[in-house]
């Protein structure tokens, strides 16, 4: 027995380390491969695990952009090939991601799709000098290197265009927040919105706090929001644990302005979720599937014909736009196939800052720091659709 | 008798020899494959977390495998390592040459790690039952939940310390935050590489294995068998069980020093029950009490699924069959039979050779 254990214990290990070698000749494979006259674009995202509807979003969205660019004649007369890796929204699973990718001859990175994971790939990128750029990343630290830029509004941006929207509107004067304390992306929203009413004159009366453990049963965080008298709800939160605030305060008889940012996104397609509760909530997105735009339009469209017929969601949109800001900066910075990444990482970052975008998430131009430059756009629901306000 | 001593002696010496040999032997051939440039930048990736997982996984065998209790914590002592040392990394910044931070870090950690260890040790492995599990357990719900709620920063005048938000802690413009509640650390100087990762792992093998095999090492076990005849001996079952306890977090602790001087950001997200439980599947799967097999079964779960990347999501499916399969081999009667067997067949099969010859 004791043998048998030794013999399998050894044939394991001979097993990795044939692995190994054999990992060792894909590499050799994929450098080879990468001589030839095709861009090879990365991305990493979850597509498994809670945080997977943005990840599959931004997979298909960049899909789409990358097929449309192919179909048209690709970037500067060559081809783009994408390759999307999953990270279960975890920082050492998306390191592990963004190795794989390395292997396969990856030139551009286009991710990560949520903060924590990004700020640990930014890292390893900047080290590689690897261009990147995050379609939704939006913690500060995502793109501290030269080497990374963001396409969406970071978590302070967001805090601080909804209290000047909510300011600005007067949609009201005393404001109740809600928001994950065990989530950055949520506590950095409500740090800089809370910094930012003040300068609005806007009171905020009550900010309670849930935790992932913590997060199905709103009502006492609803009850002080009531007692407090706020007319204004403000939801820096994901959608799903939207959906129970609104149902829950709903049976409360508790109905003041909702206000969120763009993580209530995907409220109006959650399963077995009432939409007429939805009625009235603002959010600040800079995409909404139904805008009448001629862009909007024939994105929604093709990504409908594309993926049996659901519609695009605000990560889909940033994806999209973003695989066509890296096309503006590689024609800007004439950037070839045989190029290696460091070098087309110095040329795309250069380039990213003299580029004006036409996107779907608005006009963007990017700032030397990374940070985009657009205007934020707000929906409100009717009718169960995203309307422009 | 004395004979026989001295045959289980040479057994253990062989046997462990064998661990430190597989390691060593693994080690000599990534490093070669490594400085040729031959490893894919996927397994070179993976190098230190795998030492990290190997680490987890042998000092939790201690407490399940030798002391026979249970617990559900490993992560919450990995966090308090990881937490602790990379706030000393960050504090120190610049201040000390690379080297000599990171020893100072490991050592924090583990420290850290230890101390919570005794403090949770000392009250509950004076009962019988299975009260570790339910402490440890909420102690690694409870750290999470602490953590991601404070907030830690340094200017001229000091440390600042919030429970609320960053804007609580009322720095001046020198200010910098360190720890940031849910965002956690970030920029934490990525000090660890394979080699050291491969010392910890030696050491960590070295110290179990040499405490198992001492006469400490022997009153655990018999404490595992049989408590009450432990106890008539005079055997003082507290003090062994938190021996055991202590180190296997302090370890722990060590883990956690590696994973978050491996990446540059550090949340307590990963950290969860979920982790304690892999720890803990690497442990049964490997075998109970063994320790090569605990190291054999976390490299192997840790690495395939990255591994098989090519097969994207069939990876999850292949996973969960090898667990099966893991366990079926390792532990189901049929399987233990089988070996015997084939065991038998190449025991009676030299026997021959060497009569023949």
């Amino acid at each position: 027995m004791k043998r048998a254990k030794r013999i399998f214990s050894l044939l394991v290990v001979f097993v990795l380390l044939m692995t190994g070698v054999v990992a060792c000749g894909n590499k050799n494979g994929a450098s080879e491969k990468g001589k030839e006259d095709t861009f090879k674009i990365g991305s990493i995202g979850p597509v498994t695990g809670a945080a997977a509807v943005y990840g599959a979003a931004v997979k298909n969205g960049a899909q789409l952009a990358v097929d449309e660019i192919n179909a048209d004649g690709g970037i500067n007369g060559k081809q783009i090939e994408y390759k999307f890796e999953d990270d279960v929204n975890d920082a050492e699973k998306a390191v592990n991601a963004y190795n794989t990718l390395k292997d396969w001859g990856m030139q551009m990175l286009m991710g990560t799709v949520t903060s924590t994971p990004c700020i640990a790939v930014q890292s390893e990128a900047l080290n590689d000098n690897m261009f990147l750029l995050t379609p939704s990343g939006t913690a500060i630290k995502c793109i501290e290197g030269a080497n990374a830029f963001r396409l969406c509004f970071s978590d302070p941006a967001q805090g601080t265009k909804s209290a000047e929207y909510i300011g600005e509107h007067q949609i009201g004067k005393k404001i109740a927040i809600i928001y994950d304390s065990s989530d950055a992306y949520s506590k950095g929203i409500y740090e800089n919105f809370t910094k930012e009413a003040k300068n609005q004159g806007l009171e905020v009366v009550s900010a309670e706090a849930f935790t992932e453990d913590n997060n199905k049963d709103f009502k006492v965080q609803l009850q002080k929001a009531k007692d407090a008298d706020a007319d204004v709800l403000f939801l820096p939160i994901y959608y799903t644990e939207a959906s129970l605030i609104l149902k829950q305060a709903d049976d409360m008889e508790f109905a003041p302005a909702i206000f969120g940012c763009d993580g209530l996104d995907g409220l109006l397609t959650l399963e077995g979720f009432d939409k007429s509760l939805a009625e009235g909530v603002m959010l600040l997105t800079p995409f909404a599937a139904n805008a009448e735009d001629e862009a909007t339009q024939n994105f929604v469209t093709a990504f409908k014909d594309a993926n049996d017929g659901q519609v695009p969601i605000q990560f889909a949109a940033d994806a999209y736009d973003a695989i066509y800001a890296i096309k503006l900066a590689a024609e800007n910075g004439e950037i070839t196939p045989e190029m290696n990444a460091s070098d087309i990482c110095d040329k795309l970052a250069d380039s990213m800052t003299k580029i004006e975008l036409p996107g779907l998430t608005g006009d963007t131009k990017w700032e030397k720091d990374g940070e985009p430059n657009k205007e934020p756009k707000a929906v409100v629901v009717e009718n169960g659709e995203y309307k422009m306000m | 008798m004395k004979k026989m001593k001295k045959f289980q002696l040479n057994k253990n010496k062989k046997n462990n020899f064998l661990t430190y040999g597989m390691i060593i032997v693994v080690y000599i051939i990534m490093q070669t494959l490594l400085s040729t440039g031959n490893v894919s930048s996927l397994l070179g990736g993976l190098l230190v977390p795998l030492c990290m997982y190997a680490i987890a996984a042998v000092s939790l065998n201690l407490v399940v495998g030798f002391s026979g209790e249970l617990s559900l914590g490993q992560a919450g002592f990995m966090c308090v390592g990881a937490y602790s040392s990379a706030l000393f990394s960050n504090l120190v910044g610049d201040a000390m040459p690379a080297g000599i931070r990171f020893f100072c870090a490991i050592i924090i950690g583990a420290l850290v790690a230890g101390i919570f260890g005794i403090l949770i040790g000392i009250p509950v492995l004076r009962l019988k039952g299975d009260y570790l599990a339910i402490v440890t357990l909420a102690f690694g719900e409870i750290i999470k939940n602490l953590i991601n709620v404070v907030t830690l920063g340094k200017d001229k005048a000091g440390l600042h310390l919030s429970f609320t938000s960053s804007a609580g802690l009322n720095m001046d413009d020198s200010g910098e935050v360190i720890i940031d509640g849910a965002l956690g650390i970030t920029g934490t100087p990525r000090d660890a590489n394979f080699t050291i990762g491969v010392i910890l792992l030696l050491i960590t093998v070295a110290v179990v294995l040499n405490l198992v095999h001492s006469r400490s090492g022997r009153a655990i076990t018999a404490i595992r068998d049989n408590r009450i005849a432990a106890e008539s001996i005079g055997l003082n079952i507290t003090k062994y069980k938190l021996m055991a306890f202590a180190i296997s977090t302090t370890l722990a602790g060590m883990a956690g020093v590696l994973y978050a001087h491996n990446l540059s950001s550090l949340t307590v997200k990963i950290f969860n029950y979920n982790t304690s439980i892999l720890i803990l599947v690497f442990v049964v799967l490997g075998g109970i009490g063994n320790i090569r097999g605990s190291i054999i079964a976390a490299v192997v779960l840790t690495a395939l699924p990255e591994l098989l990347r090519e097969l994207s999501t069939y990876r999850m499916l292949i996973y969960a069959i090898l667990l099966i399969a893991m366990m079926l081999f390792n532990w189901a009667p049929a399987a233990i039979n089988f070996r015997e067997r084939v065991a038998a067949k190449i025991k009676a099969k030299k026997k021959n050779q060497k009569e023949a010859a």
